[in-house]
């Protein structure tokens, strides 16, 4: 793992409109822009109408600002962030199904799993399913651990960051379905206020 | 009140301020054409004979009025004939706002017959398109929709419409009040910072100029810049689409810059030590080698839209605001300056641009696309509406016809559509009825479009239409010339007889071969109240001077060499 390919990543984080289509818009704008997405996680907030994710894109830091305008100038994203600039925590989380059907690959996982806060979630005769979480360095340094002992499945959620302290990234945006209320005769209508 | 999808798109239109829409039916859309019906008399539907005819009327109507301007057409194929004229008003910031009937909603997704994914082909040349999958979402959809055409950076906007949202009922109330986009907020005004750092650089230069684009206009800032640019003494030089900004006979305007600009311009841009790029985005076509690109300026960037600041030319001062609110704010803090050195300097290459003018060379037995734009510019007073095409009459047209008053050029810059200016100069007419209009084409870009000269005839469109006929696609021919050693592959034209086929539409017209017949057809063309072709033929192999090569360096052009220099 070299510092070198994580000082050309950029983590930006955006909140978007849970709507059809938004996910599209915003791998379209990248893919227009030829920014190269590393990593795209999407979920639900503790809003049902926000979603946010987190993008880590191959760029360096210089693009930044760039990557931020962009994303702001569609229509669906509320909000941006780029973390680099401030103290965050930042999680992948991977599963890896690896070789466990003799003695001594047993041994072994066990003995890395012990280490470092990884989980054998899943054992069979023949292979196992580990869950690690951490961040993407030291999942990758896990990964090289586990990786002679014979990976053979393996899938990461990508990157989820989120800032630390009281500098709180939300939106006091509501969006209450008053178009289909206002269309039975009530006086609100949709997102016209 | 219970209303009809296809109803309620027509009460949003007039809600909107909508009298005219340029379209073509079909299938999915017929419920809202017979809503059409109902409406005749309040809105007029105009028929166009290709729906990209329909998209660039759009657009020309909105570029003359600075309203927006709407298109509707089918699924399928009547929507994906729109996609040039949106990308063409998506790259010239041009608010319209198209409506296309989408296949019934069980059958979406089924490769129903006519079934395109609509909002996905226009998904990267729109500023944003919406599916309407409940007739109660539409009214504010719609509402939505031109909200975000017109504010902002204006831009198209396509509204997908399936046809039982067009036929299903729901109770009509058009949102009263602003629109609540949560993501959608363009920059308004500077900060006192901004401000104080774009006057210090004024303050401090000693050869600065003005670039003024599109965005002036939009703004509606052009007595503001004026006043910048007399109190500070600025010499103001004129992107494609800014022309109109500034009266051209102002005496600190030197013309237009890039790739095809004035001499002067392109070489004081290079001098100059502070740039002040009002509403424009430092267009390749502008700036040439980015690497050379004004190395000895400061510069200070005012757009509306952010994410121009500091895309292709790395500023001092970036400010992402209304053009027009921001002059406000810095113009009751600007002193008077003078630049007297600079300004002789940048008379003395216009001087030399004069003399190389090909209006002043004599050029007996041939017909020169120059001569002929000229003698319109003479003939109209200078004050007509003109819509070009794509190619070196756009150029010669913006070199040789001067304007005075804003939105009178109307041209594709951006994405350089062939077949735009005379479906656009048809909208335009539309916008402004009373104001004289030109399309002025080349053979080529018109061959794309001129099925709309039946449009122009039903609806009588007083529409001037002079095609500049070189029998050649000119402008590429010139790169041939230059970059391709002659080797003139598809770009010599056999063209239809223009005055036979303007006969077969029943359009008035002339042939002029000669300079000294230009006179008579103009005054033919403006006396008739309809659509009338006036075909010029001229010289085959005329060149546009000045030159900047794509990718050269800006200072670097290819020059017309003066009388007896050759």
């Amino acid at each position: 793992m070299s510092n070198e390919a994580v000082d050309t990543k950029i983590t930006v984080v955006a909140l978007v409109e849970n709507e059809p289509g938004v996910l599209n818009r915003i791998a379209s704008m990248f893919r227009r822009r030829a920014f190269n997405i590393d990593s795209l996680t999407v979920g639900r907030t503790h809003k049902p109408h926000i979603s946010r994710m987190t993008i880590r894109v191959d760029a360096g830091p210089e693009y930044a600002r760039k990557i931020a305008n962009n994303l702001l100038k569609l229509v669906n994203v509320i909000d941006v962030r780029i973390l680099d600039n401030e103290p965050h925590i930042e999680r992948d989380l991977a599963l890896i199904k690896v070789r466990n059907d003799d003695t001594e690959s047993r041994n072994t996982i066990t003995e890395i799993c012990d280490r470092y806060p990884a989980r054998i979630v899943d054992v069979g005769p023949k292979v196992a399913i580990i869950e690690m979480v951490g961040t993407e360095k030291f999942l990758e340094e896990f990964i090289e651990e586990v990786r002679p002992t014979g990976i053979v499945e393996m899938i990461r959620t990508g990157v989820v960051s989120m800032g630390r302290g009281t500098r709180i990234h939300d939106t006091d945006y509501q969006r209450p379905d008053l178009s289909r209320a206002g269309a039975e005769g009530a006086n609100g209508n949709g997102r016209i206020v | 009140m219970k209303l009809k999808g296809s109803d309620i798109i027509m009460e949003c239109l007039l809600k909107e301020g909508v009298h005219v829409m340029f379209g073509y039916p079909g299938g999915a859309i017929l419920p809202t054409y017979d809503a059409i019906a109902r409406y005749e008399g309040r809105i007029h539907h105009v028929l166009v004979r290709h729906e990209q005819g329909a998209s660039h009327m759009a657009d020309g109507y909105a570029r003359a009025t600075g309203e927006v301007g709407v298109c509707i057409a089918t699924s399928g194929p009547g929507a994906t004939n729109l996609v040039t004229g949106l990308a063409t008003a998506m790259m010239d910031s041009s608010p319209i706002v198209a409506i296309t009937g989408q296949v019934p909603i069980p059958a979406i997704g089924s490769d129903a017959f006519q079934e395109t994914d609509v909002t996905g082909v226009t998904l990267p040349i729109t500023k944003h398109n919406y599916l309407v999958t409940d007739v109660r979402d539409l009214a504010y959809t719609m509402k939505e929709a031109f909200h975000i055409a017109r504010t902002g950076r204006p831009g198209p906007v396509l509204v997908d419409v399936p046809k039982d949202v067009q036929t299903a009922e729901t109770e009509f109330i058009y949102p009263e009040g602003d629109v609540a986009l949560p993501g959608y907020d363009p920059p308004w005004s500077a900060n006192d910072k901004e401000i104080d750092d774009a006057l210090r650089l004024i303050d401090e230069a000693e050869r600065p100029i003005i670039l003024a684009g599109h965005g002036i206009m939009m703004s509606g800032a052009m007595q503001e810049v004026r006043e910048l640019a007399e109190r500070a003494q600025i010499p103001v030089s004129l992107t494609l689409l800014g022309k109109g900004a500034m009266p051209e006979d102002h005496p600190l305007v030197i013309g237009m810059m890039g790739m095809h600009g004035e001499a002067s311009s392109n070489l004081a841009i290079q001098e100059a030590d502070l740039l002040l790029a009002l509403g424009m985005r430092f267009d390749d076509r502008v700036t040439g080698n980015l690497q050379t690109y004004a190395k000895k300026a400061r510069k200070i960037h005012i757009d509306i839209d952010r994410s121009e600041i500091n895309k292709n030319v790395k500023v001092e001062v970036g400010i992402a605001g209304d053009l027009k609110t921001v002059l406000t704010q810095l113009l009751p803090k600007l002193g008077q300056k003078s630049h007297p050195h600079w300004i002789r300097r940048i008379r003395d290459w216009l001087e030399d641009s004069s003399e190389r003018d090909i209006l002043n060379y004599e050029t007996p037995g041939i017909l020169l696309t120059a001569q002929v734009i000229n003698d319109i510019w003479k003939l109209t007073g200078g004050d007509a509406i003109t819509v070009t095409d794509v190619g070196q009459h756009q150029m010669l047209e913006a070199q040789y016809y001067p304007h005075q008053r804003p939105a009178t050029l109307l041209t594709s810059g951006g994405l350089g559509t062939m077949g735009f200016g005379f479906p656009a100069a048809i909208g335009a007419k539309f916008g402004k009825p009373e104001e004289e209009i030109w399309a002025i084409v080349g053979d080529g870009g018109f061959q794309m479009t001129l099925c709309e000269m039946a449009t122009a005839v039903q609806e009588n469109v007083n529409v001037n239409i002079a095609i500049i006929n070189n029998h050649f696609l000119g402008m590429v021919r010139q790169w041939q010339e230059l970059f391709f050693e002659k080797r003139y592959e598809a770009t010599p034209m056999v063209n239809p007889d223009f005055c036979k086929l303007a006969d077969a539409y029943g359009i008035p017209n002339r042939l002029v071969t000669k300079r000294d017949e230009i006179e008579d057809a103009v005054n033919f063309a403006r006396s008739i109240d309809g659509p009338v072709l006036i075909e010029f033929v001229v010289e085959k192999e005329e060149m546009v001077y000045p030159m900047v090569p794509a990718g050269a360096d800006l200072h670097d052009m290819k020059r017309r060499p003066k009388p007896g220099e050759a």
